[in-house]
């Protein structure tokens, strides 16, 4: 604590009138965080002429308890104990005029279990502070003591994992394309070829819900003809994602229960349905013994760009704690936003019980997830079966790969289109095995296999060349060389 | 039909040269072997009959194809025969690798049952044809 903090001179803390936030006992470089401090990492860019210390401060009052001039009223209560402090404020490298304030928060200030009240506070008001060009969340350190209030994902990897009887390799999905004007019958078509030539899952797309060309109960009753149908000529167990996304709780509910009537595995959410109706879904997912597939549709308004709005890591924190068994974190290969480094960090945060201090991959704090259970993170938009070494490399075996034009536009149909993806991913799961070095030999094992199996063969022609080279917005502000001062 | 349970299932039946590489690699993770084998292929027929314990205690791959050449002179051919490795490390305990090693010489597949209910809700039953047979008597 700062020295004003110390020893407060009572009478002038708290004259009535407008003091700096610094002097107000939010800033204290001297603080030493507790286990059980909530702590949050911002990106500040302040106005010109606001003192980064200043603007530090003023982040960690606005989240916390200060507005802006002095209230007697703070001496009602415990009011120290209730102040966020900055502890620590460093220069971005390479960024002049930006800084990262260390924020820690006492736990008392939130509400056991809810990621509202934690948003509210953290992503509340602040976010809006006129002394600041821009704000940027990007990351949070979660103590145990709080980690513990919630349930986090209803059935976890390891126990989809048991349930769909799947092991040792990466699962395997597809979007229903186009994903929208399909009537039921025909969009049922899309998923039985797709289960029926080797996928795992089929998707609903974020905004399949109930339109005039097909309402979900249509979408949801052919759905199951059509995985029942696909585990009946496979003898494997099959899923489809049904988007129970609604307007109301209560409509969700109804779909959730339709869904459970009908013997699927899976129900789908879109993270724009918010915070409090994700962890409904979650308990009620536990309830049911259903996975939880979380959408992230709309995030990339807010954690896309570098300078305001929220990390995506953030947000699979969250995720991970309200209850998302599956959550899209990004391919780093395919056609959307995603930096390799980044995107290793999102995974490590969903599926690792410890995540250490990495600042080349985004973490900024050693995270402990005290066995919550885990979130499969799933890889979806522009990947192909050519790509199968980059990804196996990058993402590991623990996610779901989604190939939904690159199993829908095979020229050869979508079953043989599902037969390429898969044949190419036990290939190389088979000789990543065996100790081959499969990011050099991959083009490779994919001819190999390709011999036997003429649409993998296919596929590896007709997308050779398909790349998406363009420069990620949201990439390290630390190169690997770099260390921690 | 084939059925594709198990991590290699579209790919070539793999040879005891490549099944012992994938047990190498179990081991080196420090995963127990285990085999087991079946004659009711259901998706849904988690336990299969165990052939003997998981070999917590194995050091060299050529144990694990010792009990699969003696569970095969067995079963091969009547039954389906699958290799499976446990990983017992804290926020796991599960399986990390389950693989078909054996196949029946012909694999009849399933009987999808609709039963049609109120509405146009139906209740689905996946049925494997062999299994109509008793146990023993189905391959």
């Amino acid at each position: 604590m700062n020295k004003v903090e110390k020893k407060p001179a009572r009478k002038s803390r708290y004259d009535a009138g407008v003091m700096q936030y610094k002097d107000m006992g939010y800033f204290d470089l001297d603080y030493q965080p507790k286990d059980t401090d909530i702590l949050a990492l911002f990106r500040i860019t302040p106005q010109d002429g606001v003192d980064p210390h200043e603007a530090g401060a003023a982040v960690a009052g606005e989240s916390s308890t200060a507005t802006w001039t002095v209230v007697w009223t703070d001496r009602l209560t415990a009011c120290e104990k209730y102040r966020a402090r900055c502890y620590r404020i460093d220069p971005v490298p390479g960024q002049p005029g930006q800084y990262f304030a260390y924020i820690a928060y006492d736990l008392d200030l939130f509400e056991p279990g809810s990621i509202v009240n934690l948003s509210a506070s953290i992503i509340g008001n602040v976010f809006g502070f006129k002394p600041l060009k821009a704000l940027r969340l990007e990351d949070m350190r979660l103590p145990t003591a709080y980690v513990k209030t919630f349930d986090g994902p209803p059935t976890g990897i390891v126990v989809e994992r048991e349930r769909l009887d799947k092991f040792g390799r990466p699962l395997l999905g597809a979007t229903v394309k186009p994903k929208l004007g399909l009537s039921g019958r025909n969009y049922g078509r899309v998923v039985y070829e797709a289960l029926k030539g080797g996928l795992d899952f089929t998707k609903d797309d974020e905004n399949a819900n109930s339109q005039p060309f097909m309402h979900w109960r249509e979408r949801f009753l052919y759905c199951m003809e059509a995985v029942n149908r696909a585990q009946a000529m496979t003898g494997e167990v099959k899923g489809t994602y049904l988007n129970v996304s609604a307007a109301t709780m209560e409509e969700m509910y109804e779909r959730a229960e339709f869904a459970k009537e009908l013997g699927s595995v899976v129900v789908m959410i879109d993270l724009v349905i918010g915070y409090t109706a994700i962890q409904s879904m979650a308990k009620w997912a536990r309830r049911n013994d259903m996975i939880l597939h979380l959408h992230r549709a709309g995030h990339s308004t807010y954690t896309r760009q570098k300078s305001h709005g929220m990390n995506f890591r953030v947000v699979a924190k969250w995720m991970r704690l309200a209850g998302a068994d599956h959550i899209h974190a990004g391919t780093a290969v395919g056609k959307l936003e995603g930096d390799p480094a980044m995107v290793r960090g999102f995974y490590d945060v969903c599926r690792e019980d410890y995540n250490p201090m990495c600042l080349e991959h985004g973490l900024f704090f050693d995270q402990d997830w005290a066995s919550l259970r885990k979130t499969m993170p799933v890889a979806s938009g522009g990947i192909h079966a050519g790509q199968m070494h980059q990804l196996l490399d990058l993402l590991g075996e623990d996610c779901v790969l989604q190939f939904g034009g690159g199993t829908i536009g095979h020229p050869m149909g979508i079953a043989a289109g599902a037969t390429a993806n898969r044949v190419a991913l036990e290939a190389m799961v088979l000789a990543r095995n065996e100790g081959h070095d499969i990011l050099r030999e991959g083009p490779e094992i994919l001819e190999r296999a390709a011999r036997s199996c003429a649409p993998l063969a296919e596929a590896l022609k007709v997308w050779k060349d398909v790349t998406f080279e363009y420069s990620s917005t949201d990439t390290p502000d630390f190169v690997p060389t770099a260390t921690p001062s | 039909m084939r059925i594709t349970q198990g991590t290699f299932s579209f790919l070539p039946d793999l040879s005891d040269e490549q099944i012992t590489a994938q047990v190498k690699y179990c081991l080196s993770k420090g995963w127990a072997v285990n085999i087991e084998f079946t004659d009711d292929p259901h998706p849904r027929n988690t336990y299969w009959e165990m052939w003997g314990a998981p070999m917590f205690d194995l050091r060299d791959a050529a144990g694990a194809m010792y009990e699969l050449a003696a569970c095969r002179k067995v079963h091969a051919g009547r039954a389906y025969i699958r290799l499976s490795a446990f990983d017992a490390t804290a926020g796991w305990e599960s399986l990390r690798l389950s693989f078909i090693t054996d196949r029946p010489a012909e694999e009849p597949g399933f009987m999808l049952e609709r039963q049609e209910r109120s509405g146009r809700m139906i209740a689905y039953t996946t049925r494997a044809y062999t299994t109509d047979r008793p146990a023993g008597a189905r391959y």
